[in-house]
């Protein structure tokens, strides 16, 4: 049953992602501006590890558009709210579970999906990558999006408008980007820095990701990546789920 | 026969400030095959008791049982007995209605086929049929409330909720909307339980009205009882019963959340 409602929920929504073909394209916009007038700025600096500096900042544009992307994906539930679809769906005997579950996979294919055009433009740019590391980082985005949307909706089923989610989300949004490494490796920075930066878990997603990008699979950054990718997934969908099976608003 | 008994039912909400007593302690009961008007002043606590009894929120107190299904140990059954439309509807203006009620089929778990029938079967009983190609948004105000009350229907539920179901539209909708809750209830003998801000709409359509404020019941009866009882005579005005029920000219301003 967990499995036809999560279906059904997906269908519903993926439908809903196609008929606005021109979002699809538009989240594209902020990290291919990145890839093409930031991207070159990096190509002879010493960057620290192997490769280019391409395959540095990929990851990092990928996990980037992944945290934006995923962070606002609450907007459209407290839509949903006022117009009554969130109860509606809610009273009938769909699981729970199902009704976050086909949101957040929707999630992840739409970002994945953009994840897909962000990199055949940096192949354009000059990025060259493994295959395999290429495909390891889509899966990274994948799991970043479903913990990533499933907090989001569940924060925005807590409020009651647009204008209390903004800003909270653009809290959170910020010093994740910035504090992850996202742009730049963390290592170039002061200790202070580095070490601040461990308490944030991006930080181990983008370090695995760029291990990945370089074609090393076997190392301990990938260990913590995988580990805090799925630990932080199975906690955010838990809570997810928690939201939509209580809430009161 | 009781299709609905609740004993103390109650939800105060936590605030920042102090706990809201949205609902203080509802008892009553709803026969079979009855229509039931559900009157209230704003915030009163009418949408607060039926989003407890369709399972929506939980109660902080007292219990309930919807169709012989305990709400605190059995919400599956209720949710299995029960349809409810929210006073916001509950469609996406930019789905077909098609879609919409084909969906609303599979979230109770119909195959695709029988769910694509029951679409078919349920615009055909509630006048939809010219309208199953068009988006949501596209419908009349008396159109949207039609498909609304047919996503309800979907799995023929025992119990219909139905939380102003009339607000907002003009006399001849609200005149077909009256025509189709008497006819569920004849043909069907679905138990329909709504609110309503119009007291002639309660007049005409609730066999029995309970009247709540500031969270717990305070008069129930037919029509007509409740004119004798409060209005002093037959002849009184529905809105002069429920003025002297309440106590006040004009409903205040609301005191608790009224949508939560």
């Amino acid at each position: 049953m967990l499995l036809h409602d999560t279906a059904l929920i997906y269908g519903r929504y993926l439908r809903q992602s196609l008929r606005s073909r021109f979002a699809l394209l538009f989240g594209v916009l902020m990290p291919l501006l990145y890839l093409l007038f930031f991207g070159p700025l990096l190509t002879d600096l010493p960057l620290g590890g192997q490769g280019s500096s391409w395959q540095v900042l990929v990851p990092g544009l990928l996990l980037q558009l992944g945290l934006f992307g995923a962070l606002f994906a609450g907007f459209m539930i407290i839509l949903e709210k006022g117009s009554g679809i969130v109860d509606r769906m809610r009273v009938t005997p769909v699981s729970r579970l199902g009704l976050l579950l086909g949101r957040v996979l929707r999630d992840a294919t739409v970002f994945v999906f953009q994840a897909v055009l962000l990199v055949l433009a940096a192949l354009v740019m000059g990025l060259r990558a493994p295959l395999v590391g290429i495909l390891i980082g889509f899966a990274f985005v994948g799991l970043l999006t479903i913990s990533l949307a499933s907090l989001s909706y569940a924060v925005a089923m807590k409020v009651r408008t647009p204008q209390e989610f903004g800003p909270l989300i653009n809290a959170v949004s910020m010093p994740s980007m910035l504090l992850s490494g996202l742009m730049l490796p963390m290592t170039l920075g002061p200790a202070w820095l580095d070490v601040l930066s461990h308490f944030m878990p991006f930080r181990y997603l983008v370090d695995a990701m760029r291990d990945a990008y370089v074609g090393e699979y076997a190392t301990a950054h990938m260990a913590y990546g995988v580990l805090v990718a799925l630990g932080f997934s199975a906690l955010a969908v838990t809570v997810g789920t928690r939201v939509f099976r209580t809430a009161g608003a | 026969m009781t299709v609905i008994s609740t004993a103390g039912l109650a939800r105060t909400f936590q605030t920042k400030r102090d706990p809201v007593e949205a609902v203080r302690g509802i008892d009553l009961t709803v026969r079979e095959g009855e229509i039931l008007g559900f009157l209230g002043p704003n915030g009163a606590g009418k949408t607060t008791t039926l989003r407890m009894l369709t399972t929506l929120l939980a109660p902080t107190g007292g219990t309930a049982t919807v169709a012989g299904h305990d709400l605190a140990t059995d919400p599956a059954g209720v949710r299995r007995a029960c349809g409810y439309v929210a006073q916001s509807g509950g469609v996406d203006p930019q789905i077909g209605v098609r879609e919409e009620l084909v969906t609303q089929g599979r979230l109770y778990r119909l195959a695709k086929t029988q769910a694509r029938d029951r679409a078919e079967e349920l615009a055909r009983d509630l006048g939809l049929t010219e309208l199953l190609d068009r988006r949501c948004g596209e419908l009349s105000g008396g159109q949207r409330r039609r498909l609304d009350i047919a996503m309800a229907l979907t799995h023929r539920p025992k119990v219909l909720f139905l939380d102003e179901p009339t607000t907002g539209l003009d006399p001849g909708s609200r005149a077909d909307l009256w025509d189709l809750i008497r006819r569920l209830r004849a043909e069907h003998g679905t138990t329909v339980f709504l609110t309503t801000h119009y007291l002639d709409e309660a007049d005409a359509l609730a066999d029995r009205l309970v009247i709540v404020d500031r969270g717990v019941v305070v008069a129930e009866g037919t029509p007509t009882a409740l004119k004798l009882q409060y209005g002093g005579s037959i002849d009184a005005t529905l809105q002069d019963t429920f003025l002297t029920i309440t106590g006040r000219s004009a409903p205040e301003a609301d005191a608790a959340p009224v949508a939560v």
